[in-house]
């Protein structure tokens, strides 16, 4: 009995040697993960400024934030009252258009499709624009409508708005 | 048994020391030893007095010494918010560009910002300072041998040159500089630099907090480190120790039979 | 573990085609290991841990690295600022350098001491000491990665060894150099071969190891086991053994790594490179000093550079310069004498590389470089002639023999 008491203390105490071991050799991967999380300069990367003033109606640009194409159209008229009037029911990712601009003149999106990371058609005059008149992503059909909103295709939501402020009236700050 | 490994340990240190003696010897000059808030496997810095620092550095070392490796963002270590980060990078004016026309312009600084160069390049420098160029302070602390002590060593070096000592044009006395000669003159002088704490800016109290600054700026990661070396190391002695009994353990039979 | 295994039945149908699990149960479970291996037997599984954790933190580093003139100095300080946990891994990688020459001498001399490098190990000595020269290559390839003021000047002085060879000299550091300065070019190979060098050394050092299993560890009495009496199996025995060993150099190794990361290292490394200013003093990493040492002791430059090559060189040959059979300096008291005196001589050397090359060092490092070849290759061959050794015991478990009597080495080839 007592030899088995002693066997029993000698396993847990191997056996712990062994758990202390692993959790050891487990910590020490961590820091070979996390290595490759975006490092500090990386988060605080600049913000963009851009300036409105030149963008006539009608007319998009499209400036680069965080490694990745932004689109700022400035919408016409007619481009916001579509926007505006469309029935929620019909959408597959139900959100107005207010809730999607601050100045309803103005759409600033992030260029990147929300299906597997294309950069969608219809920045430029001649661009295929898609069904709806927004932005059409050739990889694989995805229509979006004029404040970015997903319509038709394989695209599970909206293209993303990104943070922006607007510093005065034609200059805004991403980031 | 525990003599053999006290004996590992022995001859390892040794052997460190013996190495570590013969790299130091390399210099000649001691530099008086200063109780540092960072030295010490527990020292932390200073956070006030490396505050006071970097106000040091900006107002009288950032004339002609660059810290290229240093962003403002980085000054959250020594204890600023956002907020006053934000602030304080935007009163430093950054050459950006170029914009759409292709041209570069000046804006006020942003947190990711580096910090501002006294001089675009070294050629500049140079042409600014008599040939002399004023190093880059980021590492300053860690390139010179017992780096904190030189620099508070150096700084407060600054004498006047014994009657047969020639000093030539541009070139300085100080006792703590190789060759004496040193091409930058006295940096610090008594109130200096009006301290925003109050502290008074006595001349061994400036030197003191800048190279505080320097410390911090060459091994931000210093407190880390030693904070993660403590739990580490912990965590090694109860492994060690239990590892130890483990093998007595598992050994016994072999051990009785001899 | 093997009357285990023939109950899982997956395993044993993958073991059944590729016999994995035999191998590692018979390579480091059963595997029959003296039962008198002291701590000096610990380094060589430290070595291989070292390996690997070196090679785990410098393929996340190189991960982070930029190997060009004008980023890395700075893509190193990112590392150590920005990166997560940069910091941590670039220490180990850096002090990590430092622990496995240390284990990895440690090693060798215990080789030296216990003479395991005689039959039938002799090739398990050459691929040591093969593994020995690519770690100093890569050691030293690494150095210049950070393109500090020591790389730059390390890699040029190293690198213009070569020019002393004669006829082609210039022209083989000027392909080295793919210019003619060390720049842009050097440093990207470097990094290069600073990648691959490793994985061949995991390739020597798996050799090392079949050539170890072929007949087992040497052991401190240096006598063959002769049978299962003299014999445990490696594990649990010398895994828990092994394992200790880890957790004592994990402390030694953390210490260093989280309160002393620099200690090992040199101030001027942390100046960017500068072709325009050598350092004052310009040292190499303390591993490579005692090399150094009888680099400096020539007063020729190719001689200096055949003698520095020629310290490593004679450790080829050394299965066949020691001629004694007794392996053991347990019982060789002359051999041990010189031994320490060896190892004395090497820590001299390594001591007068890190001086000036001047006055008194100058003569100092000739008589060390001296007595180093004089050692193996004049005292070796001729100590067998005239060291009475100590009589050998019968078996690894009757370590004591009741004669006190000596005999010498001739003698005891006689009773063989």
């Amino acid at each position: 009995m007592a030899k088995k008491e002693n066997k029993n203390r000698r396993d847990f105490l191997v056996i712990s040697t062994y758990a202390f071991g692993a959790v050891g050799a487990g910590s020490f991967v961590w820091p070979l993960i996390d290595q490759m999380n975006p490092a500090a300069d990386t988060l605080a990367l600049a913000s963009t400024e851009v300036d409105l003033e030149p963008l006539e109606e009608g007319q998009a640009i499209t400036v680069k934030w965080r490694g990745k194409p932004v689109f700022i159209r400035h919408r016409t008229k007619e481009e916001i009252m579509s926007a505006k009037k469309e029935n929620l029911d019909n959408l597959k990712d139900p959100q107005k258009d207010e809730d999607r601009v601050l100045n309803e003149k103005y759409i600033v999106l992030v260029g990147v499709c929300t299906h597997l990371g294309c950069v969608p058609l219809g920045q430029k005059t001649g661009d295929v624009k898609g069904e709806y008149g927004g932005w059409f992503c050739p990889c694989h059909g995805s229509h979006y409508d004029h404040s970015g909103r997903i319509r038709k295709g394989p695209a599970p939501v909206n293209l993303e708005v990104p943070n922006y402020k607007f510093l005065s009236d034609k200059l805004i700050r991403i980031g | 048994m525990c003599k053999n490994i006290t004996f590992k340990i022995y001859f390892f240190v040794i052997f460190l020391c013996l190495g570590k003696t013969c790299l130091a010897a390399s210099t000649d000059i001691e530099y008086p030893s200063q109780d540092w808030s960072f030295s010490g496997i527990f020292g932390t810095f200073d956070k006030a007095s490396a505050q006071r620092g970097f106000q040091v550095y900006r107002e009288v070392c950032s004339g002609c010494h660059g810290m290229k490796l240093l962003s403002y963002r980085h000054l959250s270590g020594l204890g600023y918010n956002n907020e006053e980060l934000k602030a304080l990078s935007a009163q430093f004016e950054i050459t950006d560009g170029p914009n759409d026309d292709g041209e570069s312009f000046v804006r006020p600084g942003r947190p990711s910002d580096t910090f501002v160069s006294p001089y675009p390049n070294e050629q500049a420098a140079r042409a600014a300072n008599g040939g002399a160029y004023p190093p880059d302070l980021s590492l300053i602390v860690k390139a010179r041998a017992d780096g904190a002590n030189y620099l508070h060593a150096l700084l407060s070096g600054y004498k006047e040159a014994p009657k047969d000592f020639n000093v030539p044009e541009g070139m300085y006395y100080n006792t703590y500089y190789p060759g004496k000669l040193i091409g930058m003159p006295q940096p610090i002088y008594e109130d200096g630099v009006e301290y925003a704490d109050g502290t008074k800016a006595s001349e061994l109290q400036m030197s003191k907090d800048v190279t505080t600054f320097l410390a911090w700026a060459s091994e931000p990661e210093m407190e880390n480190r030693k904070r993660l070396g403590v739990t580490v190391i912990s965590f090694l002695i109860v492994f060690s120790i239990l590892a130890y009994f483990s093998m007595k353990q598992i050994w016994a039979p072999i051990k009785k039979k001899v | 573990m093997s009357k285990n295994k023939s109950k899982n039945s997956v395993v044993e149908w993958i073991d059944y085609r590729l016999p994995i699990f035999t191998f590692l149960n018979h390579e480091l479970n059963e595997y029959p290991t003296p039962k008198n291996l002291n701590y000096f037997w610990n380094f060589g599984s430290l070595a291989g841990i070292t390996l690997v954790v070196m090679i785990i933190t410098g393929i996340v580093l190189s991960m982070n690295y930029t190997a060009h003139v004008d980023y890395a100095f700075d893509s190193v300080e990112r590392i150590m600022r920005d990166v997560n946990h940069g910091w941590l891994l670039r220490y180990i990688h850096m002090n990590g350098a430092s622990f496995f020459f240390i284990v990895v001498y440690i090693h060798i001399f215990r080789g030296l001491y216990y003479g395991s490098y005689k039959a039938p190990r002799e090739i398990l000595w050459i691929l040591g000491v093969l593994i020995l020269l690519l770690m100093m290559a890569t050691a030293f390839m690494g150095y210049v990665l950070p393109w500090g003021q020591m790389s730059f000047w390390g890699a040029t002085v190293i690198t213009n060894l070569f020019s002393a060879v004669p006829l082609v000299g210039e022209s083989i550091v000027t392909w080295l150099w793919g210019g003619f300065s060390v720049d842009n070019p050097t440093l990207n190979r470097f990094f290069s071969l600073h990648y691959l060098l490793p994985f061949l050394i995991v390739g020597l050092v798996i050799l090392h190891l079949v050539a170890l299993h072929r007949f087992g560890s040497n052991n401190p009495i240096g006598i063959d086991a002769k049978g299962k009496q003299d014999t445990i199996p490696f594990h649990p025995y010398y895994t828990i053994k092994d394992l200790f060993g880890l957790s004592v150099f994990a402390t030694i190794f953390a210490a260093a790594v989280f309160f002393f990361p620099n200690f090992m290292g040199h101030p001027d490394n942390y100046i960017p490179a500068n072709a325009m200013q050598t350092p004052a003093h310009i040292v190499p990493e303390w591993y490579f000093l005692p090399f150094y040492a009888i680099l400096r002791a020539i007063p020729d430059k190719l001689g200096g550079v055949l003698f520095m090559f020629g310290a490593i060189a004679v450790l080829f040959i050394l299965p066949w310069l020691d001629k004694s059979p007794i392996r053991s300096s347990q019982f060789r008291p002359i051999y041990k004498l010189f031994f320490w005196i060896l190892v004395f001589d090497c820590i001299l050397l390594g001591y007068l590389g890190a001086k000036p090359a001047e006055g008194i060092y100058v003569l100092l490092s000739r008589v060390a470089t001296g007595y180093y070849f004089f050692h193996f290759i004049i005292l070796l061959p001729l100590l067998p002639n005239i060291e009475k050794t100590r009589p050998l015991p019968i078996s690894i478990s009757e370590p004591i023999l009741s004669s006190s009597s000596f005999s010498t080495a001739a003698a005891v080839r006689e009773k063989k």
